[in-house]
């Protein structure tokens, strides 16, 4: 039990000169990025909007007055007033909630599972690895709308449905991520000493093989949760995520798309922009994560 | 090489069987039944199970499965419940719609990721590379129907020199087809930007560093002529083939924005089938969208092969 993975998997960066100081902590590094300080500061912002929703809006999501339907914005309506009478500045707040709870949950079950699938297959390799492998192969030989489209259409839409049809897609493609880095970390001689020392598989791999490769979980899963985004955004617009009433950016824009026709625009831009910030806001952050990672 | 394909054309056989099995029992899940959902709720029980006998849908479900397969293969797809008609017109109708759209946002996309992504490498690290890589990457992940609104309230809705919703382009002049279909497209471009320009400058950097590539310098030729000749020669053709593989991501996106835009394609109506319950619309339109997904897929793979020799297996066996 005494091979410490940090004294093994050091040799890469022994040679480093004596005279120099010691590189920042990674999460120094973030801090100097702008790129990371606005992403996180949009990010935040909707936490804080998912949170606290309903008390920061200055009106009821759910409250329709009939005679100011489809007004435009105004003083008291700064985001103007949807087509059944529902305030837009209230509904984007309040709608931050259902994405930001589903998207991460999503997000985490396909990483968790995607995660342990790729451990098994890259440590295990052989007949394990050939059989998960084609199973893998076949998943995600149908296009992943189909799949989804289907399961949703036979189980019935719900918040839950989306979690559990979003994590099973992703977790093929972590499982194939984290086997590629298990592969690469299977080299290491802490590896071969662990296994000489006749260390359990399961140990070996979740307390010695896991620490080394979590900088790329951490990485897949941020990038995996942009993609959940999009999908749970683009899943709630098309009738199967979130239902209405309840205030959602996809499915408020679903509801009031039919009038843009009629010029009736603040609608739909203003959740559209907060979906657009959302996701951007999260690609600023991640790409600072690889950046600090792979320098 | 023939054996390969022989290889990979069975894997595509046996998956398309496999989408149709999930196709047909998932449609069999649907909550409600198909004569409730079509002869609407006021209709007597007795009218409705007769016409659940007459559809068929009270039988075993294998007995279905199997006359619906051998209908398929006869290219049979059945009756529509909602329309009352044969199901194939409608499908190929809507299957055309959607290739034109599809059709035209390759035709940009192409040649706008390729350009932006060599262009990138030739300037890798600088601000260049980082504007290009970094707004093809937010680009892509902004939902189409998101984009799609944008475009929507800029050109159709304030500025008014585009057509919003683009409806049914039957007998518009293909100009006039052309200017419907260019709001829908932009969306679509959108998304696959940040893939095919990504794809493009790793292959340029690749060439850049080739043998080949400093042996073209160091005999003497110009830069643009080595760009020419040596670097795009070697990075582009596997970036279109890499550009096949990104077919279930432009259907996803045909799907989205053929129900933004109210545009007749064949997402559209797999979603209106969907909800009218309306199965054999609804099989006949997904295992229609696999079958082309499965062949883009093929020929991606067969290209990229043919083209990487390296990768190229079976060659000895």
């Amino acid at each position: 039990m005494t091979a410490t993975p940090d004294v093994a998997a050091s040799p890469g960066q022994v040679p480093v000169a004596h005279g120099l100081a010691a590189p920042p902590a990674p999460w120094r590094l973030l801090l100097r990025k702008p790129t990371f300080l606005i992403g996180t500061a949009v990010l935040v912002f909707w936490v804080v909007c998912a949170i606290f929703g309903r008390s920061i809006a200055p009106h009821d999501p759910l409250a329709q007055s009939l005679l100011a339907r489809n007004s435009p914005p105004s003083g008291a309506h700064p985001f103007g007033v949807d087509s059944i009478g529902r305030d837009v500045l209230s509904r984007v707040i309040v709608g931050a909630r259902d994405i930001l709870l589903i998207s991460p949950l999503a997000t985490l079950l396909g990483t968790v599972l995607g995660t342990v699938l790729g451990l098994v297959m890259g440590y295990f390799g052989g007949i394990v690895d050939t059989l998960i492998g084609r199973v893998v192969e076949a998943v995600l030989a149908l296009p992943v709308v189909i799949v989804a489209f289907l399961f949703i259409v036979a189980v019935g839409p719900s918040p839950l449905t989306l979690i559990v049809v979003i994590g099973f897609i992703f977790t093929p493609l972590i499982a194939r991520t984290v086997r590629t880095a298990v592969l690469v970390e299977g080299q290491q001689d802490y590896l071969a000493s662990a296994r000489l020392l006749g260390e359990r598989p399961g140990y070996i791999m979740f307390a010695e093989i896991l620490p080394n490769v979590l900088p790329v979980i951490v990485v897949e899963f941020t990038v995996r949760l942009g993609y959940a985004i999009f999908a749970v955004a683009t899943l709630s617009f098309l009738g199967f995520g979130v239902q209405q009433p309840t205030p959602d950016w996809g499915g408020d824009i679903a509801a009031n798309y039919g009038l843009l026709g009629a010029g009736y625009w603040w609608e739909t831009l203003f959740a559209a922009l907060a979906i657009a910030s959302l996701v951007m806001a999260l690609n600023l952050v991640t790409d600072a994560i690889e950046q600090v990672i792979s320098s | 090489m023939t054996r390969y394909l022989l290889r990979r054309i069975g894997l595509a056989i046996a998956t398309l069987w496999i989408l149709s099995v999930i196709v047909f029992f998932a449609g069999q899940v649907l909550p409600g039944d198909p004569g409730r959902a079509v002869l609407g709720p006021f209709a007597s029980r007795i009218a409705v199970r007769s016409f659940d006998h007459q559809i068929g849908v009270d039988r075993p479900l294998v007995t279905q499965y199997l006359s619906w397969v051998g209908g398929l293969l006869h290219g049979n797809m059945g009756i529509s419940y909602s329309f009352r008609t044969p199901v194939e017109p409608i499908i190929v109708t809507a299957l055309g719609n959607s290739a034109k759209l599809a059709a035209l946002a390759l035709v940009i996309i192409i040649p706008l990721g390729i350009a932006g992504g060599v262009l990138a490498a030739l300037y890798t690290g600088r601000a260049i590379d980082r504007t290009i890589s970094l707004s093809g990457l937010a680009a892509s992940t902004v939902p189409e129907f998101v984009s799609g609104i944008v475009v929507i309230i800029v050109f159709g809705v304030a500025l008014k020199i585009l057509p919003y919703p683009t409806g049914s382009l039957a007998g518009l002049s293909v100009p006039s087809q052309l200017d419907h279909l260019i709001l829908p497209v932009i969306p679509l471009v959108l998304v696959l930007f940040g893939y095919i320009a990504r794809m493009a400058r790793a292959g340029t950097i690749e060439a850049l560093d080739s043998d080949y590539a400093r042996t073209a310098v160091l005999k003497g030729l110009p830069r643009s002529v080595v760009i020419r000749r040596h670097i795009l020669r070697n990075s582009l053709l596997p970036t279109i083939t890499v550009i096949a593989t990104q077919t279930g991501y432009l259907i996803g996106g045909l799907v989205v924005v053929e129900q933004l835009f109210n545009y007749q394609g064949i997402g559209r109506q797999i979603l209106s089938a969907a909800s009218s319950k309306d199965f054999p619309m609804l099989e006949a339109g997904i295992l229609t969208i696999g079958i082309v997904y499965m062949v883009a897929t093929l020929i991606a793979d067969v290209l990229y092969t043919v083209l990487n020799p390296r990768l190229r297996v079976g060659v000895s066996g």
